[in-house]
């Protein structure tokens, strides 16, 4: 069990996602950062659809009742077991009683945590992923406690070395195709969608993350039609909408681009006042 | 009769069928039994089929595809005649209070269409709608068949909590809340049914392509019914119709 002393600014419980069930409107939510969660689980032998700890902004104070294996990736936030300083991307061994915190964000802007078996909390249509509506609680609070698995101590010692990249955390290039409504746009629309450097506005979280610029828009709605995580909305009043893993499943605006998957990993990482541009890429 | 379709690549990952662009029930019916035969086309595979009033989004992102494979195949499967071509459907009775304790927009619609509350609340629950998809929130029914008259634009600025329940207007669409959200739909009645339940199954009783009939019911009746719901004992009262 790990007990939470403070909860951070927002740290929520997060798989892969919960597929299965978009036909009655229900989002497909999971990790943001797909490519960071993937590292901390397979460095500790786990399926990369166990549950993770996703941390926002700034991280948790976390007191493990278990022994374990614990491994960070993606932000960099200065994480510390009992004070002292470690390290993202490495398994750790962690004993019952020892304090996980965190310091500075010093790079990216979301930490994943993985611990060895993954998080024990509700499993809820075939997800562990928090969602208002689906699940009790959409972040983790103060005092709550998560279940893990406990195993032998001591845990039998990992060696799995990954050669991890962490350049996509200063990336701000987004790849992305045309989306369905793409045609539509002028030819100077066009150009302005590639030449622009766009801000993420303040306006950023798990459902979407908005930008500042707006583009000048003369398309009208469309018959609400489907969405994914990374379409890139025009709304009426030209601003851009990225939906991200708790959009909605359906949508009114039209869906002028789609990123590339691994664009949303590095998108995930971004917060207000962070440039980011469009790149054209072929399938 | 079959449509042009369109078949246009989705990111990485998806295919978007897309109709003509109107609302229609004779698309719906077309869209619906085409999502059939894909269902039956992709058991067992990791796919997954979504679909709203006018297009069908398949996503491959659990499993191998090739672009142009796949929809070579999917032209193929709605070429594919079936004998059984008429999905049979449900016609459900929702109970609707219309008190103003509800019905907080009801007032201001009646002096802006200039017709009186009742008669706002009589279009309202003669006509039966048809369940288009479920998409917004998790377990709201997307309508047709409001009457013209009752078309009304949305709020300039949404209301940051909406009760759960809560039947509502919105442009040419009415709908039912099926969670407190935020929202910018005139309010002019509350239902005490589940829109969406976590605990079962298949979380919506209504699917698309089922109809949907509001009936009125006072307060006293209201909190009765609510309090069968909340007991997880009412029976929504419903028909089936074939066709």
């Amino acid at each position: 069990m790990v007990k939470v002393l403070q909860p951070g600014f927002y740290s929520s419980i997060q798989d892969l996602g919960r597929y299965g069930y978009q036909n009655y409107g229900v989002p497909l939510s999971g990790v943001m950062d797909r490519y960071a969660s993937t590292i901390a689980n397979t460095l500790l032998g786990n399926t990369s659809d166990s549950p993770v700890l996703e941390i926002t902004m700034a991280g948790p104070i976390l007191e493990f009742c278990t022994s374990t294996l614990i491994c960070i990736s993606g932000a960099n936030m200065e994480p510390a077991l009992n004070k002292t300083p470690i390290q993202n991307n490495k398994a750790l061994e962690v004993k019952r009683g020892d304090v996980l915190s965190f310091g500075k964000l010093n790079c990216g802007f979301r930490a994943y945590l993985a611990v060895l078996g993954g998080f024990q909390t509700a499993s809820v249509m075939g997800s562990f992923s928090m969602y208002q509506g689906i699940t009790n609680q959409i972040s983790i609070g103060k005092g709550d406690e998560l279940t893990i698995h406990s195993i032998p101590s001591p845990a039998k010692k990992r060696h799995a070395v990954m050669r991890v990249n962490n350049d996509y955390l200063k990336a701000n290039s987004l790849g992305v195709f045309k989306g369905p409504e793409f045609d539509l746009l002028s030819e100077e629309q066009q150009k302005a969608l590639w030449s622009t450097t766009f801000t993420v506005s303040k306006y950023n979280n798990r459902m979407a993350y908005q930008l500042e610029e707006p583009l000048e828009n003369t398309l009208a709605p469309i018959i609400t039609s489907l969405v994914l995580p990374g379409t890139v909305q025009l709304t009426p009043s030209g601003q851009l909408i990225i939906l991200m893993r708790d959009c909605q499943t359906t949508g009114g605006y039209p869906r002028i681009l789609q990123l590339k998957a691994s664009a949303i990993d590095v998108l995930s990482q971004k917060f207000a006042g962070n440039s980011i541009n469009f790149k054209l890429r072929n399938i | 009769m079959p449509f042009k379709l369109s078949y246009k690549r989705f990111g990485e990952q998806a295919i978007l069928v897309e109709w003509p662009k109107h609302i229609d029930e004779d698309i719906l019916s077309d869209l619906l039994l085409f999502k059939k035969k894909l269902t039956t086309h992709y058991e067992g595979a990791a796919v997954q089929i979504n679909h709203a009033y006018n297009s069908i989004l398949i996503d491959y992102e659990r499993v191998n595809f090739r672009f142009g494979d796949e929809v070579a195949a999917l032209k193929q499967v709605y070429k594919t005649n079936v004998t059984e071509s008429r999905l049979a459907h449900n016609l459900w009775k929702i109970p609707v209070c219309y008190n103003k304790v509800f019905g907080i927009d009801l007032e201001a619609l009646s002096e802006v269409k200039n017709i009186t509350e009742e008669e706002i609340i009589q279009r309202h629950t003669k006509v039966t709608y048809t369940v288009y998809f479920i998409g917004f929130l998790p377990g709201f029914l997307y309508l047709g068949g409001l009457e013209e008259t009752l078309h009304m634009p949305r709020k300039a600025t949404p209301r940051l909590q909406i009760e759960k329940g809560a039947v509502a207007i919105g442009g040419n669409q009415t709908g039912v809340y099926p969670n407190a959200s935020p929202g910018g739909w005139h309010i002019i009645g509350n239902s005490p049914i589940n829109f969406f339940d976590i605990t079962k199954d298949c979380p919506c009783f209504a699917k698309a392509g089922d109809r949907i009939q509001f009936v009125p019911v006072d307060l006293k009746v209201y909190e009765g019914i609510k309090a069968l719901v909340d007991a997880g004992v009412y029976q929504l009262e419903s028909e089936v119709l074939h066709g």
